[in-house]
């Protein structure tokens, strides 16, 4: 159904639920006056304003950037304020919360579990020169190919959408799941951490990438393009590797130290002064 | 317990080796009209004559040997996955560990004693 067949007026069927006062979901339908290029979002937040104050969800940006309206939309995890309902082509817009999370309130997950895997695979970057990364006194060099290793799971906003359509997820709790995982690949492909051993302890074990089946649905639900597929097969490879003695080890990279007796060429002009001070 | 990526690192191995013996399973059994290999007695594959003669190969007690072990271990580590994504208490994945590994040992000794029995048998013959 194209934008110019919409009714005017879409249904909002959306899944309900009190723990504190219900044990049971329940589904409430709710008329939305539709207009072009309004969002999923934009719907829940005119059911608030004009029809049920209670209805509970999640959000902040409202441009696909802080992850935080991860919503089970029309049988398929998506972020709210990235979905237009012109683009789902129905008169009724169906909306639950995220699966394979407890359920707070109404369309609010807990996402709690995702961030415990999270934490315990430290997703930061790790060097043993601590002093440095108390006290840095330049840049780690890194090249664009290095770069290009990693930066597509570093657009991750942690919205849960991938684990949401995780089917390992939805059985087991013990696997860290597909945003926790990326997010260890990110940092173990990155050139200037040196943690790969310290998260070895947790990604070798039943935690880690080998209860995935490749469903690949992760890859497809992703709001941002990232490919939690991709990330967790090149996990099991590095790992394997690792295992069989033939990972390559890169050296961890070093401060950036600027050449000295290089002379300007003629006719670059030098950089201006400082226009504060540092 | 053995960590997960040594076991899944096996499981890939023991496909590897399941896809390079079935392989040579099938050429035996199916294109012995082209081929014509490890068949000395001529006639159909599974003629007494033929199988007689293939365990009494060294070669072939090595393969099935080979193939059970890497069959076994594929197949019980494929299913103690998917008993594990029904969420068992931790107690309880050690037990169908257990459980998995004196079944495929049982099995692989039936098997092992199988193979080795045809062979030996040949050496007294």
């Amino acid at each position: 159904m194209s934008e110019n067949k919409l009714p005017e007026t879409i249904i909002f069927r959306i899944r309900r639920l009190a723990p504190r006062r219900a044990d049971k979901p329940t589904w409430g339908e709710y008329p939305v006056a539709y207009s072009p290029g309004m969002t999923v979002l934009d719907g829940l937040w005119q059911i608030k304003e004009r029809v049920d104050s209670t209805l509970a969800w999640r959000a902040s940006c409202r441009m696909g950037v802080c992850g935080s309206c991860g919503m089970f939309i029309n049988g398929r995890s998506r972020l709210g304020c990235n979905t237009q309902i012109a683009e789902l082509g129905t008169s009724v817009v169906t909306v639950a919360p995220l699966p394979n999370f407890p359920i707070i309130r109404d369309l609010v997950p807990d996402l709690r579990p995702m961030f415990d895997h999270h934490t315990a695979l430290s997703p930061f970057i790790i060097r043993k020169d601590t002093a440095e990364m108390q006290e840095p006194t330049g840049e780690f060099f890194q090249s664009a190919d290095e770069m290009e290793r990693y930066l597509q799971f570093s657009y991750c906003i942690k919205c849960g959408c991938c684990v949401a359509a995780c089917p390992t997820c939805a059985t087991d709790s013990t696997y860290s799941g597909p945003m926790a995982l990326t997010q260890a690949h990110r940092y173990n492909s990155d050139t200037r951490d040196d943690g790969f051993e310290t998260r070895k302890e947790v990604l070798t074990g039943g935690a880690g990438p080998w209860r995935c089946h490749f469903a690949g649905e992760c890859s497809r639900v992703c709001p941002k393009g990232v490919d939690p597929g991709k990330a967790i097969q090149l996990m099991k490879r590095q790992l394997v590797a690792d295992y069989l003695g033939l990972r390559r080890k890169d050296p961890v990279a070093q401060i950036n130290v600027k050449p000295e007796g290089i002379k300007r060429r003629e006719g670059i002009p030098e950089a201006p002064e400082p226009s504060v001070e540092p | 317990m053995i960590r997960d990526h040594k076991l899944w690192t096996w499981h890939i191995a023991a496909g590897l080796l399941i896809l390079c013996l079935l392989g040579l399973h099938m050429a035996i059994m199916h294109l012995d009209a082209l081929l014509g290999i490890f068949n000395p007695a001529g006639g159909h594959p599974i003629d007494w004559q033929n199988v007689a003669a293939r365990s009494q190969s060294l070669f072939f007690l090595v393969s099935y040997v080979l193939l059970l072990g890497a069959a076994l271990f594929h197949g019980f580590y494929g299913l103690r996955n998917i008993l594990f994504e029904l969420d068992p208490a931790a107690p309880m994945k050690k037990s169908i560990s257990w459980v998995l590994i004196l079944i495929g040992l049982g099995l692989f000794i039936v098997g092992g004693w199988a193979a080795w029995t045809s062979f030996q048998g040949a050496i007294v013959a």
